[in-house]
C-alpha cells in the first residue's frame, strides 16, 4: 500500500469523539489532516458519531481517551463494528489508540470490581484497573525500529496494561508510568498500529510520530519544518525529566488541593 | 464576631487573621485561604460556630460560580438584606471561615464553594440553599471525572431533604444532581454538550435536540419548568424580567438568570429590584476589568479555564474585531494538563490578531498554528498585548495567569 498514488482524499477517522475525547483527542485528528494538507495531499476529518457503526472505509482510525461510562459505550460500538475495522486493517488502514482507546483495542479491560469489558482484540493485551492513578508528564524512548526521537506526553489513567508475549511495546518509559504493569514500557507497536498512554495530545507534541503514521498511509513524505513544535518538544521533554524532589513537592501540593 | 463564639474559635480566628495578614504583606496571596487553614487546625468546630445565626446559601458550578455569587449578593443587598460573602473567590473550606468571622450579626451568608467542597460543608454550615449552575470538564488531573461530582451532589440532595435548591434545568449533570431535592428549576440553555454524552442515570447515550436532552433508555430528561432564559430576558413564573447587563457575553446572562431566580424565589426579592441590581455590576473579582496598557490602549481581562468556558468566550470574541491574548498556565490551580486546548474551537479567531502567552505559550502557539492562526509568542501577557495591533485587546487568562493580573491591577 505504501507509495501508491491516491485517487481520493485520505480519510482520518475520529471515532466516537463524544465518548473518547476527554483529553483533547481531536487534536490528533487535526494534526494528521493538517500535516497532509500542508504537503498538498488531500485529506478529510471524518467524525464517527457515537451510536453509529464505524465504517470500513477509513484510512486512519483514531481511538481516544474517555471516562468509565462512555468507555463502556464506546466498547460496545467498537465490538459491533469489529468486522469493519478488521476489513479496513486488511486493506492497510492505520490505528492510533490512546489511553481508553488503547485499552479497548486490546483483549479486555478488567475494572476495579472485577467486571470484564471486552475489547476488540487488535492487540494481545489485558488491562486491569489499578491504583493510584498515574498522572503527569511522561517521556518514552521509542522502539528503535520506529526511528523516532524521544516521545513526550501527559498521562492520566488508572489502567495497568500487560502485553502478550509476542507484542512489542511502543517504547521504554524514561519517566512517568506508561503501561504501569512493572514492565517499564508504554503502549504497543503493531503492524500499522500504535497504542499509547501518552496524550497531550500525543501527535502535536511528537510530529515525527504523526508523520510515521502518515507514511504508513501515503508512503514517503516531504519533510515539514516545525519550529514551534520543536520548541514545545524541547520544553516538554525537559519538564518530563523533572527531578524526584520536584515531583514529590508537586504531589504534595496536589494532595492538599 | 458575635458574642456566642467560644474562646478557642476566637483565638483560632485571630491567629488565622494574623496569618492572612502575613500572606498579604509578603505578597504570597490574598490571605483568605491560608488564614482559614490555620483556623481549621486550631478549632475544628469553628465553621459550625461561626455559621450560627447565618442563613447559608452555597453557590457552585464549574463555570460562573464567582459571578453568580456576586450577582446574587447584589440582588439581596439591593433589597436591604444583611449579606456576607466570599467575594475574593477563596472557595475551599479554609477560605470560608474568615468570611463568616467577619459577620457582625445574624444575616444571610452567600458562599461560593468549589465543586468538591459542597458535600464537606453542608452539615457544618447548616446550609439552607444550594444554587447549582453547570458541570463540565475542568482540571481532570486533580478533579477526576465530571460524573463523580454530579453523583456527590446528588448524594447531598438525597441525604438533606430539607435543602432548597435553585438549579439549571439544561445541564444533565445538574438535573441528575438536584433531582432528589426541592428544586426551583430554570432553563438556561445548553451550549456545551461535550461533557454530557452519556446518561448520568443509566449510562446510555443521551439524545440531544437544539433545546434539550433525553435518554432513550430510561427517559431521563429536563424537568418541566416555566422559568427560562429567553434571549436577554428571564421568564420567571410567567413574568418577563429583562436583564440589561453591564457584564459581557451569553454566559453572564445565564449567571444572572440563575442569581435573579434564586433571589426572587428563595429570598422574596422583587424581580425588578433584583434585575436592576445585577445590571449594575461591572466587574467581579477582577473579571471584565479594563486596564490601560503602556501604549495607551485599553485591555479587557477575562477568565477562561476550560473548554466550556472558552467556548462561550470565543463566541463572544468572534463577534468583535478585538485582538486577543491567550494566556495559559498549567500550574496546580490551573490543572497541570493543558490538552483541553485542543477541545477549544480557536479556529473562531481566524482573522483576529492573536498572541500566545503564559507558562504554556508554546502549547497555545502550536494549537493556534494548527487552527490556521499565526500568533505572536510572548510569555508575559501584557508585553504580548503590546505586540499585537488592534484598537481593543482582550486578555483571556487561565486561573493563575488571571490571578497574577488581578494582583497587579486590583479591582
Amino acid at each position: 500500500m505504501t507509495g501508491v498514488a491516491r485517487e481520493s482524499a485520505v480519510r482520518v477517522g475520529l471515532v466516537y469523539p463524544e465518548l473518547l475525547g476527554t483529553y483533547g483527542d481531536r487534536g490528533n485528528a487535526v494534526v494528521l489532516v493538517e500535516r497532509l494538507q500542508w504537503r498538498g495531499i488531500d485529506a478529510e476529518l471524518v467524525e464517527v458519531s457515537a451510536g453509529t457503526s464505524i465504517p470500513d472505509s477509513l484510512d486512519v482510525y483514531l481511538f481516544g481517551g474517555g471516562e468509565d461510562d462512555p468507555q463502556s459505550m464506546a466498547a460496545a460500538g467498537m465490538r459491533a463494528s469489529k468486522a469493519h475495522i478488521e476489513r479496513a486493517r486488511s486493506h492497510g488502514a492505520v490505528v492510533l489508540a490512546v489511553c481508553a482507546g488503547f485499552q479497548l483495542i486490546g483483549d479486555r479491560y478488567i475494572d476495579a470490581d472485577g467486571e470484564i469489558l471486552e475489547g476488540i482484540g487488535l492487540l494481545d493485551a489485558t488491562t486491569r484497573a489499578g491504583s493510584p492513578r498515574l498522572i503527569g508528564e511522561v517521556v518514552v524512548s521509542p522502539d528503535p525500529s520506529t526511528g523516532l526521537p524521544l516521545l513526550t506526553g501527559f498521562e492520566n489513567h488508572g489502567g495497568r496494561t500487560t502485553l502478550g508475549p509476542g507484542v512489542t511495546p511502543l517504547g521504554r518509559v524514561v519517566s512517568g508510568g506508561g503501561n504501569g504493569d512493572g514492565s517499564g514500557t508504554d503502549g504497543a507497536l503493531g503492524d500499522r498500529l500504535v497504542g499509547t498512554y501518552l496524550h497531550g495530545p500525543v501527535l502535536p507534541r511528537n510530529p515525527a510520530l504523526a508523520d510515521l503514521l502518515l507514511t504508513w498511509v501515503v508512503g514517503e513524505l516531504a519533510p515539514l519544518d516545525s519550529p514551534l513544535e520543536s520548541r514545545l518538544r524541547a520544553e516538554r521533554l525537559h519538564a518530563g525529566s523533572a527531578s524526584g524532589a520536584r515531583k514529590w513537592w508537586q504531589d504534595r501540593m496536589l494532595a492538599r488541593g | 464576631m458575635s458574642s456566642n463564639v467560644s474562646g478557642r474559635t476566637r483565638i483560632a480566628v485571630t491567629a488565622g487573621r494574623a496569618t492572612g495578614w502575613l500572606s498579604r504583606v509578603s505578597r504570597r496571596g490574598r490571605g483568605a485561604t491560608v488564614s482559614g487553614r490555620v483556623m481549621n487546625r486550631l478549632a475544628p468546630n469553628a465553621l459550625t460556630e461561626l455559621a450560627r445565626g447565618q442563613h447559608v446559601t452555597l453557590v457552585s458550578a464549574t463555570n460562573g460560580k464567582t459571578t453568580t455569587t456576586r450577582l446574587l449578593v447584589a440582588a439581596l443587598e439591593a433589597a436591604g438584606k444583611p449579606v456576607i460573602s466570599n467575594a475574593t473567590g477563596a472557595n475551599l473550606t479554609s477560605g470560608i471561615a474568615p468570611i463568616l468571622a467577619r459577620a457582625t450579626g445574624p444575616g444571610i451568608a452567600v458562599l461560593e464553594v468549589d465543586e468538591r467542597v459542597v458535600r464537606r460543608v453542608v452539615d457544618p454550615l447548616q446550609v439552607e440553599h444550594l444554587v447549582l449552575g453547570n458541570l463540565s470538564r475542568d482540571q481532570l488531573d486533580r478533579y477526576g471525572e465530571v460524573h463523580a461530582v454530579g453523583d456527590q451532589w446528588r448524594t447531598v440532595c438525597e441525604t438533606h431533604p430539607e435543602l432548597r435548591v435553585v438549579a439549571n434545568a439544561s445541564d444533565p449533570h445538574i438535573v441528575w444532581a438536584a433531582g432528589p431535592a426541592k428544586t426551583t428549576w430554570v432553563t438556561l440553555g445548553a451550549r456545551w454538550r461535550n461533557d454530557a454524552a452519556t446518561c448520568p442515570n443509566c449510562g446510555a447515550l443521551l439524545e440531544w435536540t437544539a433545546e434539550a436532552f433525553r435518554c432513550p433508555k430510561c427517559d431521563f430528561a429536563p424537568p418541566e419548568t416555566a422559568n427560562r432564559l429567553d434571549g436577554d430576558t428571564l421568564v420567571l413564573d410567567g413574568t418577563r424580567v429583562p436583564l440589561r447587563l453591564a457584564l459581557p457575553g451569553r454566559w453572564n446572562l445565564a449567571n444572572a438568570a440563575l442569581a435573579v431566580t434564586a433571589a426572587v424565589t428563595e429570598f422574596d426579592v422583587d424581580p425588578s429590584v433584583a434585575a436592576d441590581a445585577v445590571a449594575a455590576v461591572h466587574t467581579v473579582a477582577g473579571r471584565y476589568t479594563t486596564v490601560r496598557l503602556d501604549d495607551g490602549r485599553d485591555a479587557h481581562i477575562l477568565l477562561a479555564k476550560n473548554p466550556a468556558g472558552w467556548n462561550e468566550v470565543l463566541q463572544y470574541l468572534a463577534g468583535t474585531d478585538s485582538a486577543v491574548v491567550i494566556a495559559v498556565n498549567a500550574r496546580v490551580a490551573d490543572g497541570k494538563d493543558p490538552s483541553w486546548l485542543w477541545d477549544v474551537p480557536y479556529e473562531l479567531l481566524r482573522g483576529h490578531a492573536v498572541a500566545a502567552a503564559g507558562d504554556r505559550c508554546l502549547d497555545v502557539a502550536v494549537r493556534l498554528h494548527y487552527a490556521g492562526i499565526d500568533p505572536v509568542v510572548e510569555p508575559d501577557p501584557l508585553r504580548a498585548a503590546l505586540r499585537i495591533p488592534g484598537n481593543t485587546v482582550h486578555i483571556v487568562a487561565s486561573y493563575t495567569q488571571f490571578s497574577a493580573l488581578y494582583r497587579k491591577f486590583g479591582r
